[in-house]
């Protein structure tokens, strides 16, 4: 069975007709070519397939697509603009935020998802609560001091 | 993975005219039932999407705060009244999961999450709970995350949710589709000889809302989880303490039982007990209250007993200052 949808990723409209069973990971790879969101566990434990939904972060392998008719979805291709990095993406460039770089675009998504949020009251994030709100993001290399470190400067 | 048909409620009672058709399993956030589903643990013929149901709305009333069943954890976590007036129901949130999880998943799909057992999430092995009759790989197997209380000799999984532990203290209720109204430690079953068997909702039933009562004055609550990792990881132990006005104290562990766990014996003991460093000791020797620990789980009666004696001390005595 498949269900047809409508989905803007990265701010292009598209008219899909997706397995009922896929997941928003499987179309971004399948169906729209856009392989820079990566599939880790495909559990929702590792954050690898991070991208947000109406500006907020989900796990892309726990979500049906079939579920997301009309949603504005931003993954890791739609963050730079006219050519430019995203300051966060500039900010992971200076501090040596990665090694291998297969949870970066994860990271970044999760980044700017936390960003958005802002702390828990509005007020500005510390490192423990940087740390705390980016659990949902394994990183295997270890990146994780760089990382924050980039976040910080950003946020 | 079986193949699913999918189809979205345009209303209540659409959901339920398709939740009762053969092989039909509702939708909401979707991050347990993918998971399930990958696994091959949930294998349903067609999902009925109710995640676009007008259920998540958060009505604070004057006696009541009623959580729609379809509000994401993430926005109840952040609700202004809630952090406010019921922290250990905001804590116990924000100590779920992980951020994009709490974006996704529903009050609703949190209570009816499936156990995180290994032996029930793995492939291959003996679990009365996904195989009736097939036996417990984990009574002789590695046990050191199951519970300790509320076992039986055909399932010892520890029920996974951090939320129903706060709502047992909080002494919540859940309203049903069918008008029914459960008070949420009648919600849950033990596992008997029937592990399968979870909850009291009947097949093709919804949670529609979670009634909380509203507190009043300068009760105050929290929770302490303690887990094998700073955050993004079950409860090892966890607790949850209500106590409102009049000193009345309700207690609630996760992490232990094979449901949230009400810890009446250390309430007990409490009730109209002068508060001070003799009294919380004492009742909190009682958490594990009937506990029947196995080989690789032992050290959690202890680990229950000092996890309720911190909480009770940041509780009670901070109260006093």
């Amino acid at each position: 069975m498949t269900v047809s949808l409508h989905l803007s990723v990265n701010g292009r409209s598209h008219r899909l007709d997706v397995p009922a069973c896929a997941t928003l990971l499987e179309v971004l790879h399948e169906q729209l070519a856009l392989t820079g969101t990566k599939k880790g566990c495909d559990m929702g434990a590792c954050g690898a397939c991070t991208v947000l939904v109406d500006g907020r972060r989900v796990n892309a392998c726990l979500a049906l697509a079939a579920q997301q008719d009309g949603s504005e979805i931003l993954t890791i291709e739609g963050v730079a603009r006219d050519g430019a990095l995203h300051p966060l993406q500039q900010a992971f460039v200076a501090h040596d935020a990665l090694q291998c770089g297969y949870c970066t675009p994860g990271q970044i998504m999760s980044a700017l998802g936390l960003l958005a949020e802002g702390g828990p009251m509005g007020e500005a994030l510390g490192e423990a609560e940087v740390r705390e709100r980016m659990s949902g993001n394994l990183c295997r290399c270890g990146a994780y001091a760089n990382i924050v470190a980039a976040i910080l400067e950003v946020a | 993975m079986t193949p699913f048909s999918y189809t979205r409620a345009g209303s209540e009672r659409d959901a339920l005219r398709l939740a009762a058709l053969p092989g039909a399993a509702f939708i909401a956030g979707g991050t347990d039932f993918l998971p399930l589903w990958k696994s091959g643990i949930a294998a349903p013929e067609r999902v009925v999407d109710i995640a676009r149901l007008p259920l998540d709305r958060i009505d604070v009333g004057d006696d009541t705060i009623a959580i729609g069943a379809l509000a994401r954890l993430a926005d109840v976590a952040r609700h202004p009244t809630i952090r406010h007036e019921l922290p250990v129901l905001a804590d116990a949130l924000l100590a779920s999961a992980s951020p994009q999880v709490r974006n996704a998943a529903t009050v609703g799909g949190n209570l009816m999450q499936r156990t995180r057992c290994f032996y029930f999430r793995g492939d291959g092995f003996a679990c009365n709970k996904r195989t009736p009759g097939s036996g417990c790989s984990a009574l002789l197997g590695e046990n050191r995350l199951h519970a300790i209380l509320g076992t039986s000799d055909a399932c010892i999984a520890a029920h996974p949710s951090d939320l129903a532990v706060a709502l047992v203290a909080l002494g919540a209720s859940l309203r049903l589709s069918s008008e029914r109204r459960v008070p949420i430690d009648d919600f849950f079953l033990l596992p008997g000889d029937t592990p399968e068997r979870e909850t009291v909702l009947a097949p093709g039933e919804l949670i529609v809302a979670v009634d909380v009562p509203r507190p009043t004055g300068r009760s105050r609550s929290a929770y302490l989880k303690l887990r094998d990792r700073a955050s993004f990881e079950f409860a090892v132990v966890s607790a949850a303490a209500v106590v409102d006005d009049r000193r009345s104290i309700r207690l609630a562990a996760g992490g232990v039982g094979t449901k949230p766990w009400r810890l009446k014996a250390c309430e007990a003991a409490l009730a109209g007990a002068a508060i001070d460093e003799d009294t919380l000791p004492r009742a909190a020797a009682l958490a594990a209250d009937g506990a029947r620990p196995l080989e690789g789980n032992r050290f959690k009666v202890e680990l229950l007993q000092r996890t309720v004696h911190r909480l009770l001390s940041d509780v009670l005595l901070r109260d006093e200052q």
